[in-house]
């Protein structure tokens, strides 16, 4: 099928990490109890968007192959 | 249970899945040309991709809130659905049986079966196979839209007709192809949603070790935590051993089990059932571009599914865990006391006297007698206020919500941005289980009943046209069918009964066919309906310990009491699979074969020739690749021995 989900996989992972790095750098203290004092959306944000542009980069390889043939 | 208050983190994160996955509904739809191009994927998908699928259209929510239960209630005996009801079952699948069905240009398993047998089967088959992919579908989205009433508070009808509207945009648009695609960045979705929450799970209890403590503690004496019935006491490991405590018998194991029904019961019968014949999972393989690829696509998937327990059943035990440690002050989640029920407890309550026996009465469930007494004596003492008086009267239950664990940790651990995204990942979940079995549905239904009986010899563009209608009436049916479970609490376990009635036999049926030439198609039909009927007999003259006869079995009589629901299961899966198999091959020497070994070519193993796999990669060819996977599973049994 001509669309290779590498990108939207890549691209929405970058996005949500972003957003959620994002949000835990703008927010602290109360809300991080429950988390054991952990800013868990800072952390897993970034893992997130290093999850996504892996993605990205795996997509952008693959792009330049031509993709392998019935047998 | 009060409702979260979702942060606009939370929705942002909701509605970004929400556009990805309708984005790339329309953005494969100008690829969807021909019928096979939207029912079938043409045959052209990458086999990460199909493998991913395969193992995320059997993760289903139910999946992982039903592991997370388990885990709870049986410990670490409950990885047993994955590493021997699972991964033998996909190595099988991909070694000795894909050729087959890809080998054989089926567009479906019903169609395989016509082709080896007869139209009878394939009827039987697909009309059974229709009807519970709408059951399953519909089954998920009620679990969903309860899940959003009791979590967030918005309106059950709202809340299914839109999920639904959502799955319908991105299957009626981009097909199988759209399905198996959402499938793939639905697991992406759980894993990376779950993986945080179990983290700080096992942070919060002190690690492994700690885990292991705490649940010595709850083996020692489960009925503490209403785990089982007071009295109960099995040796420390019973929750952390995956095959010791089954050695010692079924009364030695919260499972219930012995090791022999274990290995037969799930391991053979119900999980080669499952794996082998289903078209839903089957169905992601057979998409996939090459031969090589589709039988390369459930060793992929086994990979995952291995390591699955870590993230589905690692929650549940933890949450035991959390509940036997007085310092953690977590409780298991108890049954949401109904709304009706909750006002006439409250009208016992402040009734003039007040006693225990009618609130707890007019509550329905187990209750803990001395928390009710004590609140009564406080509310005849200084009157209370209702929202108080509620609390305290849910709080007093003493049964667990097994499902609402995975929830509770969810709720427990994460802050705002984190719990959108496991809220997502359960969303996602949720709605692919309704796509993967609207798309198996509309398969089975284009090809297997409508080409097949209504309405043969029109052109590809009437089935390609037909394709998408009954997909929007597959969605309709399915939210039908949620609105049917949603009203009688009964509904589910009934309609989990019949699949189990119609699953248990398949696979003797697919196993004669495949590997015995002589089997002829009256022998298999006959045998599936006798196997069939067998599994409903077994389940009307069985019960399980505790349970009144009727919809949990023993309503003619009851000839054998199992120690619980699941040991009755594999019995009965295991007689119903003896009886097809042998009134199968008893049928078929007494018929005459009406195939010639001409048309038997490609179907059965002893007529086709071997394929050559020598030019593979050595550790992709299937056979290789297989055995690895399976001595990797050893090797966990062995060190959760």
């Amino acid at each position: 099928m001509g669309l290779d989900i590498r990108w939207p996989i890549g691209l929405m992972f970058s996005i949500v990490g972003l957003l959620l790095a994002g949000y835990g750098l703008f927010t602290g203290g109360e809300i991080y109890k429950c988390s054991l004092g952990i800013n868990i959306n800072l952390i897993w944000g970034g893992v997130l968007l290093v999850f996504g542009a892996i993605m990205l980069t795996l997509a952008k390889i693959g792009s330049g192959k031509a993709p392998e043939g019935k047998e | 249970m009060h409702n979260v208050a979702l942060q606009w983190i939370d929705y942002a994160i909701i509605a970004l899945y929400t556009a990805f996955v309708v984005g790339i509904g329309f953005a494969l739809k100008r690829y969807m040309k021909t019928s096979s191009d939207y029912l079938t994927s043409g045959r052209s998908i990458p086999t990460w991709v199909t493998g991913l699928a395969f193992i995320s259209a059997n993760l289903g929510a139910l999946e992982l809130v039903g592991m997370a239960a388990s885990g709870a209630k049986y410990g670490i005996v409950t990885a047993h659905f994955y590493w021997v009801g699972a991964i033998p079952a996909m190595v099988f699948l991909a070694v000795f049986m894909m050729p087959f069905y890809y080998g054989s240009k089926a567009r479906s398993v019903p169609e395989y079966l016509k082709m080896r047998f007869d139209e009878r089967v394939r009827a039987l088959n697909s009309i059974s196979f229709a009807v519970m992919t709408i059951f399953a579908s519909g089954i998920s989205m009620n679990a969903l839209a309860k899940l959003l009433h009791q979590l967030l508070g918005w309106n059950y009808g709202f809340s299914l007709w839109i999920c639904s509207g959502i799955v319908l945009l991105y299957v009626l648009k981009g097909g199988l192809t759209s399905a198996i695609y959402t499938e793939v960045l639905q697991f992406f979705m759980i894993v990376l949603g779950f993986a945080p929450v179990v983290y700080l799970g096992l942070k919060d209890i002190g690690g492994w070790d700690a885990l292991t403590n705490a649940l010595h503690t709850v083996a020692a004496n489960p009925a503490a935590l209403a785990l089982k019935p007071e009295g109960t006491h099995y040796a420390a490991n019973a929750w952390t051993s995956a095959w010791q405590p089954l050695l010692g018998g079924p009364s030695n194991n919260p499972l219930g089990v012995d090791w022999f029904a274990m290995v037969f019961g799930l391991g053979f019968v119900l999980s080669f059932g499952y794996w082998c014949t289903n078209f839903l999972v089957v169905q992601r393989a057979m998409a996939a571009r090459n031969m090589g690829a589709a039988r390369r696509t459930p060793l992929i998937a086994a990979i995952p599914k291995m390591l699955f327990p870590a993230l589905v059943i690692l929650p549940g035990m933890l949450a035991v865990g959390l509940a036997v440690l007085p310092g953690k002050s977590y409780h298991l989640p108890s049954p949401p006391v109904h709304e009706a029920r909750m006002g006439a407890a409250l009208t016992a309550l402040n009734a003039v006297p007040a006693s225990s026996e009618a609130v707890i009465k007019a509550v329905g469930l187990k209750m803990d007698a001395a928390k009710v007494a004590a609140l009564i004596a406080e509310n005849t003492a200084h009157k209370l206020d209702d929202a108080v008086l509620r609390t305290r009267v849910q709080d007093a239950v003493a049964e667990n919500d097994y499902d609402g664990v995975i929830l509770s940790l969810v709720k427990r651990y994460c802050p705002p941005g984190l719990f959108g995204l496991a809220l997502t990942a359960l969303l996602a979940s949720f709605m692919s289980g309704m796509a993967g079995n609207v798309t198996a549905f509309n398969t089975v239904w284009t090809y297997d009943l409508y080409q097949a009986y209504l309405a043969p010899n029109k052109s590809d563009e009437h089935y390609a046209w037909m394709g998408r209608f009954i997909t929007v009436v597959g969605i309709l049916l399915s939210i039908a069918a949620a609105y049917f479970a949603s009203m009688w609490t009964n509904a589910m376990d009934i309609i989990q009964l019949v699949f189990g009635f119609v699953n248990a036999p398949l696979f003797a049926t697919f196993l004669l066919g495949m590997f015995w030439a002589r089997c002829t198609g009256t022998g298999a039909f006959i045998g599936l309906i006798l196997g069939t009927g067998t599994s409903m007999l077994f389940h009307a003259v069985t019960l399980s310990a505790g349970n009144v006869p009727g919809i949990k079995g023993g309503y003619l009589a009851q000839l054998g009491i199992f120690p619980t629901d699941m040991a009755q299961n594999y019995w009965l899966a295991a007689t119903a699979f003896t009886v097809c198999l042998l009134a199968t091959a008893g049928i078929s020497l007494a018929t005459r074969q009406t195939k010639t070994v001409e048309e038997l070519k490609g179907l059965v193993y002893s007529l086709t020739p071997r394929l050559k796999d020598n030019e593979q990669n050595f550790f992709l060819r299937p056979a290789v690749f297989g055995t690895i996977l399976l001595i990797a599973c050893v090797i966990l049994n062995i060190i959760f021995w």
